[in-house]
């Protein structure tokens, strides 16, 4: 009897690690599949996304309600928090350049950052917050009550019918809120350190002049189009996929904030690198 | 002559399921069904609650893929269509939600409209009326057309579903429990509303219902389902399939508990088998 007693856990180990292991591989397994799956459906729903708005143009009492949500709604919240974080930004770079006794070059500095990232990634997290996990909760309610389903069967194709307002939505007006969210940290950032540290006005523009150019601009709102859709779309997939109830409704929308943002980050960070790229290629010897 | 006949039959068939099987991940719901309705034809589906009768309905008009099998409407099987065409088929197709589906960021109007906008070329004069004449068929006042959906009651809701989904005049129209949830006197002027829709145009109606009453009253013909775990093995899915007046006598004990609305040992059975699923 003792002798089993002590025999017996040692197989008995090795069979529950073998276990162990065996379960977590099909975890992995699985989990690696299901993304596959879930990519390859994503990219479904993005390609009929396109094919239905090439095919026809949506309706206007689709596509106001939509562009007013993203245009108009959005421009409040985007201008307070561009205002601060220009705010915050030129406190900050200030006593940093202070140091080096580099105050005079802090224009160059703010505003190049805020036309180049923050306005940008800026304005792209607060409509993927504002507006993304909105379209989310909204199309997942839709799906969960068979709201979507009575779309389809009364002949409307609800990618058409719901999705491509929100795409177009979001790609028109995404610009829109970028250049407000890079204006308003622009200007909040000039009051801070204009009246705040009476930093000379001239030196201070003259010095953003000389930071910022026009391919600035343009890289920022170039990137804001990408996120506009990688929102839209995102949030969309989100709503129709999903799962019952109550708490599938409230998974959708903080799902669909968080891919998008991780999307977001992801996305500025490769069209930077490629953006540097052509900016080199275009002017050799300058630098980005 | 038989297999002439047999063949006609197939032709006649405006909906032909084939061998259907829906499965959802390990959850086998429908197996093996086969079924075809000639045109013209009201049919009424029984089951007891979850045998798959929503997901039959869903399947025949698209909304659910089939794991296996195929379904047939008026000669086209609809699962090889394109979305455009599968669109364009489904104008013939009028589909009542079991709980009527409307769209909540729309007043009831709007509701009721929406087929007639999104296909038709109607005038808003002419839409308006169409409209209103829908709802006073259902039942329902004039007052309602500028409410949401959230502003009425559940039986409400439902009649309006009703009216929606008969506006364009379809050709099959599936009734997912109509009658569930309204007053026995609602529940009849629905049930004269099948009828006349029948009378005055030439439809084929698909009616899910548990009423027995309804069953009885506007059906030609009965189908009864059975949760697959209920099955005795090798049996099919669809243990009733005649006229109303063959399902009074029909011997089967399962089809006359449900008749008689009898829980007998169905309870213990359920428990036994841990409820089911
Ligand atoms: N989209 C789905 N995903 C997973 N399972 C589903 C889905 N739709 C239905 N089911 C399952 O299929 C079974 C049959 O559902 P169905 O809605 O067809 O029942 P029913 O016969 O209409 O019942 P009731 O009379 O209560 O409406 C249920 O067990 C349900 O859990
Ligand atoms: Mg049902």
């Amino acid at each position: 009897m003792s002798t089993i007693a002590s025999n017996n856990p040692k197989p008995r180990l090795a069979a529950r690690i073998t276990g162990w292991f065996t379960e977590w591989v099909s975890d992995w397994g699985e989990l690696v599949i299901s993304s596959c799956v879930a990519l390859g459906d994503f990219c479904l729903f993005v390609f009929s996304t396109f094919r239905w708005m090439f095919s026809r143009i949506p309706k206007g009492e689709t596509l106001w309600p939509n562009f007013y949500q993203v245009g108009v709604s959005s421009l409040p919240v985007v201008a307070l928090t561009g205002t601060f974080i220009g705010v915050v930004l030129a406190l900050q770079s200030s006593s940093q350049l202070g140091h080096y006794g580099l105050t005079n070059q802090l224009g160059g500095v703010i505003n190049l950052t805020l036309v180049r990232e923050l306005g940008p990634v800026l304005a792209a997290t607060m409509l993927a917050g504002r507006v993304g996990s909105a379209m989310a909760a909204e199309l997942g309610t839709m799906r969960v009550t068979e709201q979507i389903d009575a779309l389809s069967a009364m002949g409307a194709d609800p990618i058409h019918y719901l999705v491509v307002p929100r795409f177009l939505a979001c790609l028109l007006f995404i610009p829109t809120l970028t250049i407000m969210a890079d204006f308003m940290g622009v200007a909040g950032g000039y009051f801070y350190s204009n009246i705040w540290l009476n930093i000379d006005q001239h030196y201070y523009w003259t010095n953003s002049a000389k930071f910022v150019n026009n391919f600035d601009l343009f890289t920022g709102i170039l990137k804001s189009l990408f996120f506009g859709s990688a929102i839209s779309l995102i949030s969309c997939y989100q709503g129709f996929n999903c799962k019952p109830g109550a708490e599938g409704v409230g998974k959708a929308a903080t799902s669909s904030f968080v891919f998008a943002f991780i999307v977001i980050l992801i996305l500025d960070l490769s069209l930077g690198l490629s953006l540097k790229a052509v900016y080199e290629s275009w002017y050799p010897g300058g630098t980005y | 002559m038989m297999i002439e006949q047999l063949l006609d039959q197939e032709q006649e068939a405006i909906v032909d399921v084939d061998k259907l099987s829906v499965t959802f991940g390990s959850q086998e719901v429908l197996k093996d069904i086969t079924l075809k309705i000639p045109p013209g034809q009201t049919l009424a589906l029984l089951g007891e609650s979850g045998c798959g009768k929503t997901v039959l309905m869903k399947s025949i008009i698209g909304l659910v893929k089939p794991t296996v099998g195929k379904i047939e409407f008026d000669g086209e099987n609809i699962n090889q269509l394109t979305a455009r065409q599968l669109s364009r088929m489904r104008l013939r197709y009028g589909f009542i939600f079991q709980n009527a589906a409307l769209f909540d960021s729309m007043t009831i109007g709007q509701n009721v409209a929406f087929p007639l906008r999104q296909h038709g070329r109607f005038s808003d004069n002419q839409i308006r009326e169409m409209v209103l004449s829908r709802l006073s068929e259902v039942g329902l006042p004039d007052s309602v057309v500028f409410k949401k959906p959230a502003e009425l009651s559940g039986g409400m809701r439902k009649r309006v579903g009703l009216a929606r989904a008969l506006i364009m005049n379809p050709e099959l129209i599936m009734y997912d429990e109509p009658t569930t949830g309204l007053d026995p006197i609602m529940s009849d002027v629905i049930n004269e509303l099948i009828l006349r829709t029948r009378s005055r145009n030439p439809v084929t109606s698909i009616v899910v219902t548990h009423d027995m009453h309804t069953a009885r009253k506007v059906a030609d013909r009965v189908v009864m389902l059975i949760p697959r775990q209920r099955l005795d093995p090798g049996e099919n899915q669809v243990i009733f399939d005649g006229s109303v007046k063959e399902l009074e006598t029909c011997r089967d004990r399962r089809v006359q508990q449900f008749v008689n609305g009898e829980a007998g040992e169905r309870l213990m059975e359920m428990r036994a088998n841990g409820h089911d699923q």
